[in-house]
């Protein structure tokens, strides 16, 4: 697949077909897995759960320009859910940001890449994180400061559904609506699964269209492993500039394509070695399945 | 309790809130420190920052519900349009400014320092101090300044809590002349930085904001050998006076130290008080662990033995008081700097 390869991609919603999109999510999972076994260790099926939005949004949808990586008017993406950056690296090394080559030595001594990513290090990369609730605060800021400039790049920050139980989450979604940051999208990675267990038994963040419609946002809740929905929900944004930030509800499962972790709470931080590592290998190259899990639904059950 | 009745009612806080602007509530307008109310500055924050601002649009001011208080409404009217309130929500405040940041912009996040030194420790470090972006927080009415608005009010710990963040500029404000300096030079100054003020409306030390002024470098105010205050913010004021004192009525002369940067700390200042002078004081309207006081005497471990003691809040909450009763309770006047740099000379204490 060299779809897309050395195209232009400072205009966004880029013509780019479901293919290519589902092999550069492949990729990512691929990557992920191949990653997490240098460090000994990784967050597999947060990475895999956002598979398919990394790829539609930088592949696809997000005003990018991987020869400048500080262009002024570049769309923002800020990974709040910093412990699936390593889904996100080889996306960044794949477009062009960095040598590929680097991320042989990911979390060794002296790397530039960490479980969670920090933006002085990794060219790309608009901002650290790793301390959940503290994206969307970020992605406040930088929809402002768009504003005082006169710039027309979206801010575009990815949530987990965990970490929707951290007040700064609602702090921010509140001065999102009251600066009026039209620019600003949010996307909850609603894998419907933190550390302890169902978010819902953890610490409930439903119903999540009517908590953010609450706080004055645009909502809209899509799967987020299927392409179609989510190249249409981002096409249906509304034009930068003054107005409601958008909430996009992204259904996914968390390890999305890899049967055994798909749902299953043993795999949030795992090490694949021997045998097992080959079958996952494996099951990633042939491709997405129907998932194993029952999908959780709009009230996340 | 110790104070004189004047001293211990003086103190008028209805404006803590509305910021010193509002003159319908300055019905007793007398400083903490006993300074003629025409000399009391004014809290230039504002000004200042809206004066740079005129010249340089990378400057925003963002503050939680503060507006007033800390003068930065004066922003505000000049620049409506890089102003923003986020209303009681600190720890979004200083997220969004790192955002900012970020993007180019040169943020100012004002608030109490008691919530900004504290509540925001962790946005601080980790989205402002450790992407090394050019956020200024400035934490006003800091240490005991809100008097009986009581412990939640004081900020006793914060230096403590920003000092040791890697790569953060920790700075005092001793006046509003050095407070414009200090505002001056943050601009064009690398990563981020604490700006530690105290009620605005401190007592004079400069007349004109210094020229040669340099974060990490000590400015020194008075000579004398017999031993040296080192004194930072509010308290240098203070420590002036004391060393009047000393001089007036016990023929000791007091070098002092206006310790505005407390990280990175002008260590060859310390080092040439431990060598020249015979005794060091610190002082500093902050727990007295943590703060100035441990930081000089991190510096004095490597040097010869001096006596040494460190003068500020004991480990301890403070009690509830209009503000010039608590600098007199806990001798954080002149004459208590005076009466302690003396206990220290009585007594040879190496205070270690």
């Amino acid at each position: 697949m060299v779809e897309d390869i050395d195209r232009d991609r400072r205009t966004r919603g880029r013509n780019v077909s479901p293919d290519f999109l589902a092999d550069r999510a492949k990729f990512s999972r691929l990557e992920t897995v191949r990653l997490a076994r240098i460090a000994g260790a990784g967050h597999y099926s947060s990475s895999f759960s956002a598979s398919e939005l990394f790829a539609a949004l930088y592949y696809a949808h997000m005003r990018i320009n991987p020869g400048e990586p500080k262009w002024p008017d570049r769309d923002r993406f800020i990974l709040s859910k910093g412990h699936a950056a390593i889904g996100l690296y080889p996306i960044l090394a794949d477009l062009g940001y960095f040598d590929s080559a680097l991320l042989d030595n990911y979390t060794r001594l002296g790397s530039a890449f960490g479980d969670h990513p920090d933006m002085k290090k990794v060219p790309g990369l608009d901002f650290s994180s790793g301390s959940l609730g503290h994206g969307l605060s970020v992605a406040v800021g930088m929809a402002l400061s768009a504003r005082m400039q006169a710039r027309d790049y979206r801010v575009f920050c990815m949530l987990g559904d965990g970490e929707l139980a951290e007040g700064q989450i609602w702090e921010a979604a509140m001065s999102a609506a009251h600066f009026k940051l039209g620019s600003l999208v949010a996307i909850i990675d609603r894998n419907g699964l933190c550390i302890d267990g169902r978010t819902e038994d953890v610490m409930g963040v439903e119903p999540l269209e009517d908590r953010f419609a609450g706080f004055g946002w645009n909502t809209m809740r899509i799967d987020g492993h299927d392409f179609e929905a989510i190249l249409a929900a981002l096409d249906a944004l509304p034009a930068p500039g003054e107005g409601k930030p958008t909430a996009i509800i992204a259904d996914t499962v968390k390890g999305r394509g890899v049967a055994m972790m798909e749902g299953a709470l043993d795999w949030h931080v795992g090490n694949l070695v021997g045998e097992d590592y080959d079958a996952v290998i494996a099951e990633i190259e042939s491709g997405l399945k129907p998932s194993t899990i029952a999908y959780h639904g709009e009230n996340g059950q | 309790m110790t104070g004189t009745l004047d001293e211990l009612t003086g103190q008028d806080q209805s404006d803590l809130f509305r910021g010193t602007g509002n003159q319908a509530s300055l019905k007793t307008s007398r400083s903490e420190r006993g300074t003629p109310a025409s000399r009391m500055p004014a809290f230039v924050l504002g000004e200042e920052l809206a004066e740079l601002a005129d010249s340089d649009d990378r400057i925003a001011v963002l503050t939680a519900d503060l507006a007033s208080a800390n003068r930065t409404v004066e922003f505000q009217a000049r620049h409506p349009q890089r102003f923003f309130d986020f209303g009681i929500a600190e720890k979004n405040m200083v997220t969004a400014a790192a955002g900012m940041a970020a993007c180019g912009h040169i943020p100012f996040a004002a608030t109490f320092a008691s919530f900004l030194g504290l509540l925001c420790v962790e946005q601080i470090r980790t989205d402002c101090a450790y992407p090394n972006l050019p956020v200024r927080l400035v934490a006003h009415h800091s240490g005991i300044a809100m008097g009986f608005y009581g412990t939640s009010h004081h900020a006793l710990e914060d230096l403590a809590m920003m000092r040791v963040i890697a790569g953060l500029t920790v700075i005092c404000a001793t006046d509003a002349a050095l407070l414009r300096s200090i505002l001056r030079a943050s601009v064009d100054h690398p990563g981020a930085m604490y700006i530690r003020l105290g009620r605005g409306r401190d007592a004079d030390v400069y007349d004109a904001p210094p020229p040669d002024f340099r974060f990490g470098k000590a400015i020194r105010l008075r000579e004398g050998l017999d031993l040296t205050i080192i004194a930072t913010g509010s308290e240098v004021r203070a420590a002036l006076d004391a060393a009047e004192i000393l001089s007036k009525q016990s023929g000791i002369e007091a070098r002092v130290v206006d310790m505005h940067t407390i990280s990175p700390l002008d260590k060859a200042e310390i080092q040439a008080a431990a060598l020249e002078t015979a005794a060091i004081l610190t002082v500093e309207e902050h727990n007295i662990t943590g703060g100035l006081g441990s930081a000089v005497a991190e510096v004095l471990v490597a040097c010869d033995r001096v006596p040494f003691a460190r003068h500020g809040v004991p480990d301890e909450f403070a009690l509830i008081g209009p503000p010039a009763a608590l600098y007199s309770h806990y001798g954080l006047h002149a004459e208590g700097v005076a009466r302690r740099a003396r206990g220290l000379l009585e007594t040879g204490s190496l205070g270690r």
